[in-house]
């Protein structure tokens, strides 16, 4: 990370995330289909942003251009001070391992893992001692709740608990940016209101959160609401 | 470590088809391991049994007299001692042979008695140098068959006269060519005459009575090791204790060719050994490759947490090597089963079937080495998957 520190400039340092006209498409046979569509965001650090939209409005295509697991098509990227195209391979690597936590849409579990070792692998690949991995792994399922269900495998919980697995996975590294893409949508509203109990620490704690969700009264929970629509982002001021 | 835990769990979640990839590996292993361990307990036994006959002679080669020459009587001498059989003076040059309108260049051995028994060597016709020819410098010689055919013209030749460096000499013996002798297959072709040792002192102005090379046997009771100690001991006596003077070396032409043999046949069973490794190795490779392909999605999990290139590599490559090495492991396992059931089958013919340590670390360098190679392609295809393409394998 010490490139990365020494390349940020003074006046840029509070912005985070930076995305400049980022278009996205996919092509289905003859169809076009924009999935970003000239999208400009700015994420500071330390704010809780939600994203709110209708299905196919292209949230998770921004979340995993965001997350640096996907690439855009034209328009300019800039994470922590550096355009993206900049970072190596091995690079992004190291930042989506540290930097960002990802709470996918579809969980994203390895089925062959329990829940613990599910939650523990991001910190293999950070080189975490034993005892410590074991340590943060056992808080960070008894902050969702799920350390009865610790040595289950996937397939053995419900959706809810995969959910919960895949946010304590998130958690776990201690991450500045947090990802989560619908992360209270299989919740019922008192797990869900855990749950964003636990955004809203993170949150206090420094951390910054970007949130997607259809639930109105989830957006509202952020200091920011972005509403997007067919790849357009539209600002919501409260 | 953590790594290698994953590897095994990953082989372990289909046992059924681990085995069936191992399979290839382990029939080559046990192939290279039984065959190889075979043909070296065969020839170790039939080398003892060879050394036990005592066919060993002994080659004694004298380069510094210090003044005290080996003369024919020293070796008549050397002849009556417990240990020592028999032995023989000899020497070579090369002389033209004529007989008729016919001439070539001829080996020509001056010897002593007793040379044909330890040489080995048989009479077709006639007799062998004997002892009064070499005391009264005979002109005569024993000739090989193929000099009798290629300068005489037949074998029957026995009371004929050749004449060999100017000099004529009687034929009073003709030797077999044995085909079938091991010792024959690197000498055939040449024109070979044996003459009195004496006699070639006359002959040739190198040769002198201070004889420089000579053939030892062990006594019919005896060993060749107790032979070689003996002459050994009375040359170290003779010469000053100065152990550079002379040397003393077992030559069992049998012994060598046998070992020749051997390496052919074990380099020969190992080559063909290799290759159902290496077609063991492919079977690795292939079920690497549907592998990675069955395990996209989880590949882009581990990318999209945090895992780079060379972690994704080693999981894979790791994978491939600890398939191979236990099926390696197998192999060694069920060889040593085997041989020890050949063991006590064949337990009655006194030949012992080891496990030859080191086919078994050739096995083991070899299954690594395959392993990484056959590994290493889909390992690569595994760690240059985008982690975007590969979270959305499938669905
Ligand atoms: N890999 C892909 N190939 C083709 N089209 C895609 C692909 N991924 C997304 N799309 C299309 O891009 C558009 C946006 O998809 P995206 O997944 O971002 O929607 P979303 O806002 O996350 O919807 P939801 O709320 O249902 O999760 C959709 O119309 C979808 O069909
Ligand atoms: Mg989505």
């Amino acid at each position: 990370m010490g490139k990365i520190d020494k390349k940020r400039e003074p006046d840029k340092k509070e912005t985070l995330i930076s995305l400049r006209d980022v278009c996205k498409n996919y092509q289905i046979g003859r169809e076009v289909i924009h999935a970003l569509d000239e999208a400009t965001l700015d994420v500071k650090e330390g704010e809780f942003v939600s994203i709110i939209g209708p299905s196919g409005s292209g949230k998770s295509t921004l979340m995993n251009i965001i997350g640096c697991l996907d690439i855009a098509d034209s328009g300019e990227y800039i994470l922590d001070g550096i355009p993206i195209e900049d970072y190596t391979e091995g690079e992004l690597a190291k930042i989506r391992n540290q930097k960002i936590g990802f709470v996918f849409q579809s969980f994203n579990l390895i089925s062959k893992l329990t829940a613990e070792e599910n939650v523990e692998l991001p910190l293999i690949y950070q080189k975490v001692k034993r005892a410590e991995r074991t340590r943060r792994v056992e808080e960070a399922l008894k902050r969702v709740k799920l350390e009865k269900r610790a040595s289950h495998y996937p397939t053995e919980l419900s959706g809810g608990q995969q959910q919960r697995v895949a946010i304590a996975r998130a958690i776990a590294t201690n991450p500045s940016l947090i990802l989560a893409d619908e992360p209270t949508g299989n919740l019922d509203s008192v797990t869900s209101k855990e749950i964003m109990d636990i955004f809203h620490e993170l949150h206090r704690t420094g951390h910054t959160i970007v949130l997607i969700t259809h639930d109105n009264d989830v957006a509202q929970q952020a200091e920011r609401s972005i509403h997007i629509l067919d790849g357009k982002i539209t600002e919501v001021r409260r | 470590m953590q790594t290698l835990k994953m590897a095994l769990k990953s082989i372990g979640s289909n046992k059924l088809r681990a085995f069936l990839t191992m399979l290839g590996i382990i029939i080559g292993v046990m192939a290279l391991v039984i065959l190889v361990s075979l043909v070296n307990g065969a020839t170790g036994s039939v080398t003892d049994t060879i050394s036990s006959l005592g066919s060993n002679m002994l080659t004694v080669n004298v380069s510094d007299n210090k003044g005290a020459p080996v003369h024919l009587d020293d070796l008549r001498t050397w002849m009556e001692e417990d240990a020592i059989g028999n032995a023989a003076a000899y020497t070579k040059e090369s002389f033209t042979g004529k007989s008729g309108g016919n001439s070539d260049s001829v080996d020509v051995y001056g010897v002593t008695a007793y040379y044909d028994t330890i040489q080995d060597l048989s009479m077709m016709l006639g007799r062998f140098i004997k002892s009064t020819d070499i005391e009264n410098h005979t002109y005569v010689c024993v000739i090989n068959e193929t000099l009798a055919t290629e300068l005489i013209g037949y074998t029957d030749c026995v009371g004929k006269e050749i004449t060999i460096n100017g000099v004529k000499f009687t034929v009073v013996g003709v030797l077999e060519d044995n085909d079938t002798s091991l010792t024959s297959a690197f000498s055939s072709d040449s024109l070979v005459a044996y003459i009195p040792y004496t006699t070639l002192v006359r002959l040739s102005e190198t040769t002198t009575l201070e004889i420089t090379s000579f053939y030892v046997s062990a006594a019919e009771n005896g060993t060749t090791d107790q032979a070689e100690e003996r002459i050994t001991k009375i040359l170290m006596d003779r010469f000053e204790d100065d152990e550079d003077a002379f040397s003393v070396k077992s030559q069992n032409v049998l012994e060598d060719t046998m070992s020749t043999v051997t390496s052919a046949l074990t380099i020969l069973l190992g080559g063909i050994a290799a290759i159902s490794l290496i077609v063991g190795g492919i079977g690795i490779m292939n079920i690497m490759l549907v592998t990675v392909t069955e395990r996209t999605r989880e590949i882009g999990i581990r990318k999209a947490i945090g895992a780079n290139r060379r972690v994704i590599l080693q999981q894979f490559l790791l994978e491939a090597v600890v398939l191979c090495m236990m099926g390696c492991a197998i192999g060694i396992g069920l060889s040593w089963a085997i041989l020890r059931v050949i063991g006590v089958v064949v337990s009655s013919l006194s030949i012992t079937f080891k496990m030859n340590l080191n086919v078994v670390l050739v096995a083991v360098g070899f299954c690594f080495m395959i392993g990484i190679v056959f590994g290493l392609y889909p390992a690569n295809k595994a760690a240059k998957m985008k982690p975007i393409d590969a979270l959305h394998y499938g669905g």
